[in-house]
């Protein structure tokens, strides 16, 4: 008798992208706000965007369900940091425990894209950016999800980001302002809008910096 | 050598694909079809058909697919109908453990909503899921504030879930949210709302095969749940195209 093959699959792609920028003292964190099954949208008003810490902004494309269900499980081990040391988790920290709890699930993973996006423990700005397994690394910038092909070369020239191969080596956060950044963001998820049926309907842009954190919504094509 | 092989062959039975088969997902066998829900200006309505598919035979039809949960909720269930009374069972469960707990609180449809999702994930988890798509509605007041919030979600048999202003599940997100996409907006009274979800329901009875012609439609607001008594919708088949079809045809 042959191995049945399950007539049914446990992942589903809720689509959506998401992207991150990192500045000198801030750091900018956006995603869509559209959730999609197939050909058809669920929601047009569904925030990708998760708190982890204070300094420590997730923002997730992928299936929703494991999407959710890690960040719930960061939520917790926050938590537990928080009574055992008095203190939040730094961005760096953060970023180790993300990518452990992602490969923990090696064998049956979270298909979930993740950037992490905030602010290091001198203020500046940091990103970091996952597959769907753990594999991580801290960049300048960053894109993931169904408009990442799109947006990413675009981000590459523009933020002209330097070799990770030279040295001395050279810091990879964007010499550009937080407005230019933020406006660096709308015109690649208008551009990502246009393109990829999976992104659009809203942009929400999460913005780090010293003073604290704060969020704007941008409206984009629904089509 | 030899001696060890019966064992091993007992042992590799047993981890076998043909040992774990009943413990597996399978393929629904009593369905139930759209539910589609809307928020309106004193809280949530919801409609769905009576019937009972097997298969493509429209087997039953006097199934009840909303009931209502605890004293603040509404659910809604699409797909199979034996999953659907499982999860009343475990809903039962949970709202007497809630009311055992006597402390003047109760749980709301949020709460709800956020149970159910972690017991489909969690069954999804397993590969053994529950074969439904479930719409919670409810009414309830915030603690300390006068104003009662709605709320309607939808949770789905891997887990997905979210809220909205409106909802459909199955054939219901294809042709009825395009509807209510274009004709929902804040502040809709009871009446519109109603209308507005008989017109989505009406399409649905036209385009879905496993749609019946008998539903209920259920209203939750702060007093509570009210579910219709089952009716049908008027239908319009007069169309010259369908006189004498035939007409012209090789053979008629």
């Amino acid at each position: 008798m042959t191995k049945q093959h399950a007539n049914w699959s446990p992942y589903d792609n809720n689509g959506g992208s998401v992207v991150a920028i990192a500045g000198a003292d801030y750091c900018v964190v956006a995603a869509d706000t559209r959730m999609s099954t197939g050909y058809s949208i669920l929601t047009r008003g569904y925030s990708k965007i998760s708190k982890l810490a204070d300094k420590a902004y997730m923002a997730s494309s992928g299936f929703q369900a494991d999407v959710k269900a890690l960040q719930k499980h960061l939520s917790a081990k926050h938590s537990i940091y928080q009574h055992q040391h008095n203190k939040q988790m730094s961005c760096p920290a953060m970023a180790q425990l993300l990518s452990n709890t992602l490969y923990f699930k090696r064998f049956f993973p979270y298909y979930a894209f993740n950037v992490l996006g905030g602010l290091d423990t001198e203020g500046k700005g940091c990103v970091f950016t996952y597959d769907a397994v753990g594999s991580y690394e801290r960049v300048g910038y960053s894109a993931q999800g169904s408009g990442s092909t799109l947006i990413m070369p675009f981000l590459d020239n523009q933020l002209k980001s330097p070799s990770p191969l030279l040295l001395p080596a050279v810091d990879a956060v964007t010499p550009l302002s937080e407005g230019e950044a933020i406006d660096l963001v709308k015109t690649v998820f208008a551009s990502a809008t246009e393109r990829d049926i999976y992104t659009g309907d809203r942009l929400e842009i999460t913005v780090l910096n010293a003073n604290g954190t704060r969020t704007e919504f941008m409206e984009l094509r629904k089509d | 050598m030899n001696s060890m092989e019966p064992n091993q062959a007992k042992l590799s039975l047993l981890y076998s694909p043909e040992a774990s088969q009943s413990q597996r997902t399978l393929n629904p066998n009593v369905t139930g079809t759209s539910v589609v829900a809307l928020k309106y200006k004193d809280g949530v309505l919801m409609a769905a058909d009576m019937g009972g598919s097997y298969g493509s035979t429209l087997r039953y039809k006097s199934i009840e697919r909303m009931k209502p949960i605890g004293k603040h909720s509404l659910i809604g269930a699409s797909g199979e109908i034996s999953d659907f009374q499982e999860v009343l069972r475990y809903l039962d469960e949970l709202t007497l453990q809630d009311s055992m707990c006597d402390d003047g609180n109760s749980l709301g449809p949020k709460e709800i909503h956020n149970y159910l999702s972690c017991v489909m994930y969690n069954r999804r988890n397993k590969f053994n899921p529950l074969w439904n798509s479930f719409v919670l509605a409810g009414v309830k007041k915030k603690p300390g504030v006068d104003k009662s919030e709605t709320y309607l979600g939808l949770v789905n048999m891997i887990g997905v879930n979210f809220e909205d202003d409106h909802v459909a599940t199955g054939f219901g997100n294809h042709l009825a949210r395009p509807i209510l996409r274009d004709e929902w907006r804040e502040d809709l009274s009871f009446e519109e709302g109603v209308r507005l979800l008989e017109k989505c329901m009406r399409v649905l009875l036209y385009r879905d095969r496993s749609a019946v012609n008998k539903l209920q439609i259920a209203n939750i607001t702060e007093k509570g749940v009210t579910i219709s008594q089952p009716y049908s919708l008027k239908t319009f088949w007069g169309f010259s195209a369908f006189q004498n079809p035939t007409a012209g045809a090789q053979g008629s």
